[in-house]
C-alpha cells in the first residue's frame, strides 16, 4: 500500500513535471528601449506604450491566445553598440520579434537577426527598402516608411497649394545621419515630378546649436521647410523658426519629429506646427479605458501614467498591438500556442487588420487597414497631418490617412533593395 | 550696402552670441580647473542638474515622485504650483553648494594628492552619477525653462538695417535673438564680477593662491577643503546660469549635458586657466565656426560647425599650445 502511494506520488509529480513547460509557456517580445541619454525622453514615452500594452493583453485576456507575453527589457540609451549588446543578451530567450527604436540599431540588427531567423520590425524607420519582403525576408516596416513620409508630406503641401508646387522652394532641415538622409532621395525625385526647387541643409548631431541653418533659411525665405529630426533637434528648429518668425504652418516633420516633447519647450510660437503621423492622437479611444481599468488603476503601469494618450506613448502602442496581432495570426496559422521566430515571421507576412477588427481592439480609425505579404513587409504606407494646438496643448489630426505616391517609391525600394541583394548576395525569393 | 555683406556681417554678429553661449559652459571649466587643476569632465551635467532643479521648483514639482511612486504605489506628481522665479534660483543655487559640499566630504577630500588622470576619471565617473541622479530626482521628460527672458528676432535690428541695403533688393533686416543679447549681458556681468571677486576680495586671493600652489597655500593657513567648496559652488552658479540660457533655448532634458563638447574648443583656444580666454575664445570659435560653414559650408555638404570649431582650436594650438591666455608652464631638469 504504501508502495503504492509512493508511486501515484512519483506519477504525479512526473506528470507536474511535464506539464510545467506548457503551463510556464510564453510569448517573448524583448523590448530594447531607451529610457536614459539625450534621447531617453523619446524612447520612454514609447517603451511605456509597448508595455502598457502588453500587459493589458496579459491581465485583460490572460495573453495570447492564452499565452502570456514576457516582454524582458534591455537598456540601449539609442546607443548602436548596446542595442546590438541587448540583441545578443535576448536573442536566445525564444525571442519572437525585436523593435529597436532606431534606425542605426536596426542597421546592424539586419543580417543579424536575418541569420537567427528572428523577425525584425521597424516601424516608421530604419532601412526603407526592408519593405521589399523578397530581399528582406526577416524585415518589416509597416505600416509606413520614410518614403511614404516624404510623399505623403508633398502631397498635402500639393493639396494646400491646388496640386501645383511649380516655383515652390522647399527646404529639408535634416538630421546629419542615415536616418535624416533618408527622405533626400525620394524628395528629389517628386521635386522632378512637381516642379518644386529643394534645397537641404544638414543639422550635426545633436543639433543644439542651429543659428548657421535658421539664418540661411531666413535669409532663402522657402515657401516650405520639411524637418527630418530627432531629440533636441527638433526643440532647437521648432523654437528658431518661431524666433525668425517663420510661418508654423508651413513648417512640416516627419513623424519623429511631431511629439508633445518636440512642441512643447517652444511654447506659443509652436502654435500650427505640423507633423505627419501613422495612426492616431490622444486617448479618445476605448482601449485607454482598458489600460486605465487592467494597467494603470491596478499600479501596473510601466511608467507613471504621465505619459499615456502622448504620441510617442500611441506609438509604442500600436507597435506593441501590431506585434500582439501577428503573434496571433501565427499561433492561428500553425495551430500551436508556442511559436518560434519563422512562424512568427509567417505570421508577421500574413498580418491582416481591417477597420472591424480595429474596431474590436478598441481603436477604431485609430490606423490605415493593413495587408501584410510576403512581398510588401512596408504595408499601406499611408500617413496623416497632425497640427499643434498650443492653446490646448494637443495634436489634431487636420488630414485623413493619405496614401503615398507609389510611382515614384515603389521603383526606389525596388532598386535599393536589389542594391542590397546584390552585395550580400542575397537571392530574391519568390513569393506567390 | 550690398546684402551680402550685410549677410557677412549678420553671421559675424551671430557669430559672436553664439560664442558667448559656449563661453558660459567653458567659463565653469575654467574655473575649477584654475583653483584644483582639475578637467572637471561633469561640468555640462553640472549645467543639466542646475536647470532640471530649477525648473522642479519653479514648476512645484516632488523630487523623486516617481520613485517614490513605484515603490510605495502613491501618485505624487507636484506639491503646489511652484515658487516663484527669482527663489527657485536661490534655493537651486542653495543645492549646488550643498552638492559641492557633499562633493568635497565624500569624493575630493579623498583624492587629494592623486594624479590628475585619476581626479579627471573622478570627474567622469561623477558625470554618470548626476545623470541618473537627476533623472531620478527629477524625471526625464523634456521640460520648459521660463524665467521670464525675452527671446525672438530683434525687430528693432530688423528694422533699422532694412534699410541699408540697396533698394529692390528684397533685403529683409538684420537678425539676433534677443535672448542671445541677454546671455552677451550676463556673461559681460559674470566676467566683470568673477574678476573683481579674485582680484579684491580674502576669498578670492585664496583661490588663487590656491590655484598657484597647493602646498604654499596650505603653508600660509588657506584651508584647502573650505576653497574647493567654494569653488565648485561658483562652477555650480555658472553651471546654472549656462543651464538656463541653454535651457531656454531647447527646453531642459538630457541632451543639454552634450553643451560641454561645444566647450572644448573654447577651453582649447583660450586656455584653461584664463577667464578672458575663455570669453575671448569662445567668440572666435563662434565667429569662425559660422564663417566656414557660410562661406564654405555649403560647397562641403555643410554641418560643418562641430568639427571646424576643434580645427581652428587646434591651429591655434599650434602657436601657443597653451592656449590663447593660458599660462605657460616650463618644467626644467
Amino acid at each position: 500500500m504504501k508502495l503504492k502511494k509512493i508511486g501515484l506520488a512519483l506519477l504525479a509529480a512526473g506528470m507536474l513535471v511535464t506539464a510545467m513547460p506548457a503551463a510556464m509557456a510564453e510569448l517573448t517580445f524583448p523590448m530594447l528601449s531607451y529610457r536614459t541619454g539625450p534621447y531617453g525622453p523619446n524612447g520612454t514615452e514609447f517603451a511605456d506604450g509597448y508595455a502598457d500594452y502588453l500587459t493589458l493583453v496579459n491581465e485583460r485576456d490572460g495573453g495570447v491566445g492564452g499565452v502570456k507575453i514576457k516582454a524582458p527589457e534591455c537598456e540601449t540609451a539609442y546607443n548602436t553598440e548596446k542595442g546590438v549588446e541587448c540583441y545578443e543578451s535576448t536573442k536566445g530567450q525564444g525571442s519572437l520579434i525585436y523593435q529597436p527604436l532606431s534606425t542605426g540599431i536596426t542597421y546592424q540588427l539586419i543580417p543579424k537577426v536575418t541569420a537567427d531567423k528572428i523577425p525584425m520590425h521597424s516601424m516608421g524607420y530604419g532601412r526603407t527598402s526592408a519593405a521589399d519582403g523578397k530581399v528582406f525576408e526577416y524585415i518589416f516596416n509597416y505600416p509606413a516608411n520614410y518614403w511614404d513620409g516624404a510623399s505623403v508630406i508633398i502631397k498635402h503641401l500639393l493639396d494646400q497649394n491646388k496640386g501645383d508646387l511649380k516655383g515652390k522652394k522647399i527646404t529639408l532641415l535634416y538630421h546629419n545621419s542615415a536616418y535624416g538622409k533618408e527622405p533626400i532621395r525620394t524628395l528629389e525625385e517628386l521635386s522632378k515630378k512637381h516642379g518644386y526647387t529643394l534645397k537641404t541643409i544638414p543639422v550635426e548631431h545633436p543639433g543644439q546649436e542651429q543659428k548657421s541653418q535658421w539664418l540661411e533659411i531666413r535669409r532663402d525665405n522657402p515657401d516650405y521647410v520639411v524637418m527630418w529630426g530627432w531629440g533636441v533637434m527638433n526643440q532647437v528648429a521648432i523654437k528658431e523658426a518661431g524666433n525668425i518668425n517663420f510661418p508654423m504652418d508651413k513648417f512640416i516633420g516627419i513623424w519623429w519629429a511631431g511629439s508633445e516633447n518636440d512642441v512643447r519647450p517652444a511654447g506659443a510660437a509652436a502654435n500650427g506646427y505640423k507633423a505627419a503621423t501613422f495612426h492616431g492622437v490622444g486617448t479618445d479611444y476605448p482601449v485607454f479605458k482598458d489600460i486605465e481599468k487592467y494597467v494603470k488603476g491596478p499600479g501596473k503601469a510601466a511608467g507613471d501614467g504621465k505619459n499615456i494618450g502622448t504620441v510617442l506613448y500611441n506609438r509604442g502602442l500600436y507597435a506593441a498591438m501590431l506585434a500582439v496581432e501577428a503573434a496571433a495570426t501565427a499561433q492561428k496559422m500553425h495551430n500551436t500556442k508556442e511559436l518560434t521566430g519563422a512562424q512568427m515571421r509567417d505570421g508577421m507576412e500574413n498580418l491582416k487588420i481591417d477597420k472591424a477588427r480595429l474596431e474590436a481592439l478598441g481603436l477604431p480609425n485609430f490606423a490605415p487597414e493593413i495587408n501584410v505579404s510576403c512581398a510588401n513587409h512596408g504595408g499601406p504606407g499611408l500617413a496623416a497631418i497632425q497640427q499643434w494646438d498650443a492653446k490646448e496643448g494637443k495634436w489634431k489630426l487636420i488630414t485623413d490617412f493619405i496614401a503615398s505616391d507609389r510611382e515614384v517609391i515603389d521603383p526606389l525600394i525596388a532598386e535599393d533593395a536589389a542594391a542590397f541583394a546584390k552585395e550580400n548576395n542575397i537571392t530574391p525569393r519568390e513569393c506567390k | 550696402m550690398s546684402p551680402d555683406l550685410l549677410n557677412v556681417l549678420e553671421v559675424i554678429l551671430n557669430g559672436l552670441m553664439a560664442g558667448i553661449m559656449y563661453s558660459l559652459v567653458a567659463l565653469g571649466f575654467v574655473l575649477i580647473y584654475k583653483a584644483s587643476g582639475i578637467f572637471n569632465y561633469a561640468q555640462g551635467v553640472m549645467a543639466l542638474f542646475a536647470a532640471l532643479t530649477l525648473v522642479g521648483f519653479q514648476t512645484g514639482q516632488i523630487p523623486f515622485a516617481h520613485v517614490i511612486n513605484a515603490a510605495l504605489g502613491t501618485h505624487l506628481d507636484t506639491w503646489g504650483p511652484g515658487l516663484p522665479t527669482l527663489l527657485a534660483i536661490i534655493l537651486t543655487m542653495g543645492v549646488m553648494v550643498l552638492f559641492a559640499y557633499v562633493l568635497e566630504r565624500f569624493v575630493l577630500r579623498h583624492m587629494v594628492n592623486q594624479a590628475p588622470i585619476i581626479l579627471f576619471m573622478t570627474t567622469i565617473g561623477l558625470a554618470y552619477f548626476m545623470e541618473g541622479f537627476g533623472d531620478l530626482m527629477w524625471g526625464a521628460d523634456v521640460k520648459t525653462m521660463d524665467v521670464g527672458l525675452p527671446s525672438g528676432g530683434s525687430t528693432w535690428l530688423e528694422s533699422i538695417t532694412a534699410g541699408w541695403a540697396a533698394e529692390g533688393s528684397n533685403y529683409r533686416g538684420m537678425y539676433i535673438d534677443v535672448l542671445d543679447l541677454w546671455a552677451a549681458g550676463v556673461a559681460i556681468v559674470l566676467v566683470i564680477t568673477l574678476t573683481l571677486f579674485s582680484q579684491y576680495t580674502k576669498t578670492g586671493r585664496a583661490l588663487r593662491a590656491v590655484a598657484d600652489d597647493h602646498q604654499a597655500a596650505l603653508t600660509v593657513g588657506i584651508s584647502l577643503r573650505t576653497i574647493w567648496i567654494i569653488v565648485w559652488s561658483i562652477a555650480g552658479f555658472v553651471a546654472l546660469v549656462a543651464g538656463i540660457m541653454w535651457g531656454a533655448k531647447s527646453g531642459v532634458q538630457f541632451s543639454l549635458s552634450l553643451i560641454a563638447l561645444k566647450a572644448l574648443p573654447v577651453l582649447i583656444l583660450g586656455g584653461f586657466t584664463s577667464i578672458p580666454g575663455a570669453i575671448v575664445g569662445g567668440l572666435i570659435i563662434g565667429v569662425g565656426e559660422k564663417l566656414f560653414e557660410y562661406f564654405i559650408g555649403g560647397m562641403i555638404g555643410g554641418a560643418t560647425e562641430n568639427w571646424f570649431a576643434y580645427v581652428l582650436a587646434l591651429f591655434f594650438l599650434m602657436f601657443r599650445p597653451q592656449g590663447l591666455f593660458g599660462e605657460r608652464i616650463i618644467e626644467r631638469v
